[in-house]
């Protein structure tokens, strides 16, 4: 972990001419394009889409692709390209909220069980190990059955999913931190464990929080797919990539290309989250970089 | 050894007794009377009355937990709420289908995932290399139910060589069981390879690099060997850790994948009994699932200290 950290200790290592290099990175300007267009999409659905995406108009169900309806429409008349846009709102919105939830939680408890050996460590450990039992999917059928499936049930179980993972890697990497000369010396200048952890361990375990953190947002995205898919998560009439598929499903043998295009959707979605992730390892943390 | 496995034990016994307060606790006592969940809203007062003294849920809710985990160790997960048949039976009966899939899909996983890992790390930076790597990035990607979908696109409806769904059961014998698994497992395990594949890859790639492999070409062992005699051994335990892991994933995309193929295993049976808010049924399942994943991340764990016996020296 010494790459990220330099010897003065307070402020993260910030390889130099990040932008210059990042713009040669092709796993980072791909994933990063991506991604864009995935926030992109998601925005412009806000101020425009080419047909209203909850408007019914059952004459024009099932049309093919053409210049009124670019990839057609669905059993309700609904134009295809509108519904992706808005779409792609809920798979942003879950993703973000559920890795939010995740990383709040597990970064404050990685952090503490690093600074608090023992028996807080322990626990702290022990109960993300527990968490691992129950993947997301299992948490939102418990969640769906107690208090009714929708997109509160799907955050939460996806959210909940995302904690021990960042336990894991926050405690794992500001163990490595606690370990250099840098936090002894603060130590011996008479900083407690609560300033050491936020003005040097923090800083100095971001950019392996970030890179996680991208990481875990394309698993929420396949997470709420699914979700939506068994009709456990985003509820009709908001559109939902994974909803999409599920409706699509029933239609295979009229019109097979209505499953093909929200997946396509889902996946370069995961793939530039995914490339990305990837791209800012390398550029982030040389050592992991030339490692792998 | 012996003081590692009993710690082991120990930690599973208390994982599984934690995850049976909270399935219990979001099942049993989030949604309020199980009874009235059942009859509606409308339902009259007597008649809830009536069924919540019928299915015993006018007990304390410790008694009811401990009755649970006692019937459970005898077998006896009580009656269903709906069909009013014992849920052991209900389970069973599903898991003829959901087990064979879960095995079916490991097995395709493992092979495809060594076989790729291990040819990209002996051609490591080679054209073929980076081309099943490329593959693999686009399978992490692809989320299995639309995997699954666009099988049944190419396999059921443009090629008609396998139906779209259904199970045949095992009566007519294994071959049409396992046919009508095939696409299932197919679809379970291409993207939990391309995850695997890459493990596989990093770690002969890391054990490749040790001094005794060194030292076992510079005494005259050819490539092939050294990979064969030397390298795998040492390069399974991240591999293990992984797939340890990924069995929970394969749990979780099994109940998925049912739903795709229309499958009557025990995720078909989970939703079901949502559906119709038999919650008695949907708590023994995830119990059942979540037990799954912790005894074969023991299972492994205890695996670790055979494959390699420093661990059972670091854990003590």
């Amino acid at each position: 972990m010494s790459a990220t950290a330099d010897i003065g200790g307070a402020k993260p290592y910030r390889p130099a001419g990040f932008w210059r290099r990042a713009s040669r990175h092709r796993s980072f300007v791909l994933g990063g394009a991506l991604v864009l267009l995935v926030f992109a999409a998601a925005l412009l659905s806000f101020v425009w889409t080419p047909w209203p995406p909850y408007d019914i108009d059952i004459a024009a169900k099932l049309k093919p692709p053409s210049s009124a309806h670019w990839l057609g429409t669905d059993v309700f008349g609904r134009d295809i390209v509108s519904l992706l846009l808005v779409g792609a709102r809920s798979t942003i919105v879950v993703g973000i909220i559920a890795v939010g939830i995740g990383l709040t939680s597990g970064v404050v408890l990685g952090l503490t069980a690093a600074a608090r050996k023992g028996w807080v460590a322990e626990l702290i450990m022990r109960m993300s190990d527990f968490t691992f039992a129950f993947p997301a999917v299992l948490s939102a059928i418990m969640l769906a059955a107690a208090i009714g499936p929708g997109l509160v049930t799907s955050i939460t179980a996806i959210g909940i999913f995302q904690i021990p993972i960042f336990v894991r890697v926050t405690r794992g990497s500001a163990n490595a931190v606690w370990a250099r000369e840098f936090v002894l010396a603060a130590r011996a200048a008479g900083k407690g464990s609560f300033r050491i952890t936020i003005e040097h361990v923090l800083p100095n375990i971001l950019s392996v929080l970030i890179v996680q953190a991208t990481i875990q947002f394309a698993l929420a995205i396949l997470a709420e797919a699914a979700l939506s898919y068994l009709g456990l998560g985003t509820q009709p009439p908001q559109p939902s990539w994974g909803r999409m598929l599920n409706d699509a499903q029933t239609l295979l043998f009229q019109t097979p290309m209505l499953a093909v295009y929200p997946g396509v959707a889902i996946a370069l979605a995961v793939l530039g989250l995914n490339l990305l992730g990837d791209g800012l390892r390398d550029l982030l943390d040389p050592r992991l970089a030339r490692e792998r | 050894m012996s003081l590692f496995i009993l710690r082991r034990i120990l930690t599973l016994a208390a994982t599984l007794i934690g995850a049976s307060v909270i399935i219990f606790l979001v099942l049993d006592a989030l949604p309020g009377n199980a009874a009235q969940v059942l009859m509606g809203a409308d339902a009259s007062p007597d008649a809830v009355r009536a069924l919540t003294v019928k299915l015993g849920l006018d007990q304390p809710l410790l008694t009811r937990y401990v009755h649970w985990i006692a019937g459970m160790a005898v077998g006896d997960l009580g009656n269903s709420y709906v069909y009013g048949t014992p849920v052991a039976g209900l389970i069973a009966e599903r898991l003829v289908l959901t087990v064979p899939l879960a095995i079916m899909s490991m097995l395709i996983t493992v092979v495809l995932a060594l076989t790729a890992g291990i040819y990209t790390a002996a051609n490591h930076n080679r054209i073929g290399d980076v081309g099943v790597m490329s593959l693999t990035q686009i399978g992490i990607a692809l989320p299995n139910f639309w995997f699954a979908i666009l099988l049944i696109l190419v396999f059921a409806v443009k090629l008609q060589w396998l139906s779209a769904g259904g199970f045949s059961g095992w009566d007519d014998g294994i071959w049409p069981g396992l046919k009508s698994l095939l696409l299932p497992a197919i679809s379970l395990a291409v993207v939990q390879a391309a995850i695997l594949a890459r493990v596989t890859r990093s770690a002969v790639l890391e054990v490749l690099r040790e001094d005794f492999v060194r030292t076992a070409r510079a005494k005259g062992l050819s490539k092939r060997e050294a990979l064969w005699g030397h390298v795998l051994r040492n390069a399974m335990i991240p591999v293990m850790t992984v797939m340890g892991l990924q069995f929970a994933n394969l749990l979780a995309g099994t109940i998925v994948i049912e739903n795709v193929f229309y499958l009557p295993g025990l995720g078909r049976l989970i939703f079901q009994s949502i559906a119709n808010r038999d919650l008695i049924v949907v708590r023994n399942c995830v119990m059942l699932l979540a037990a799954m994943v912790v005894v074969v991340n023991f299972l492994v764990d205890v695996l670790y200290a055979f494959i390699d016996p420093r661990i059972k020296v670091h854990s003590l």
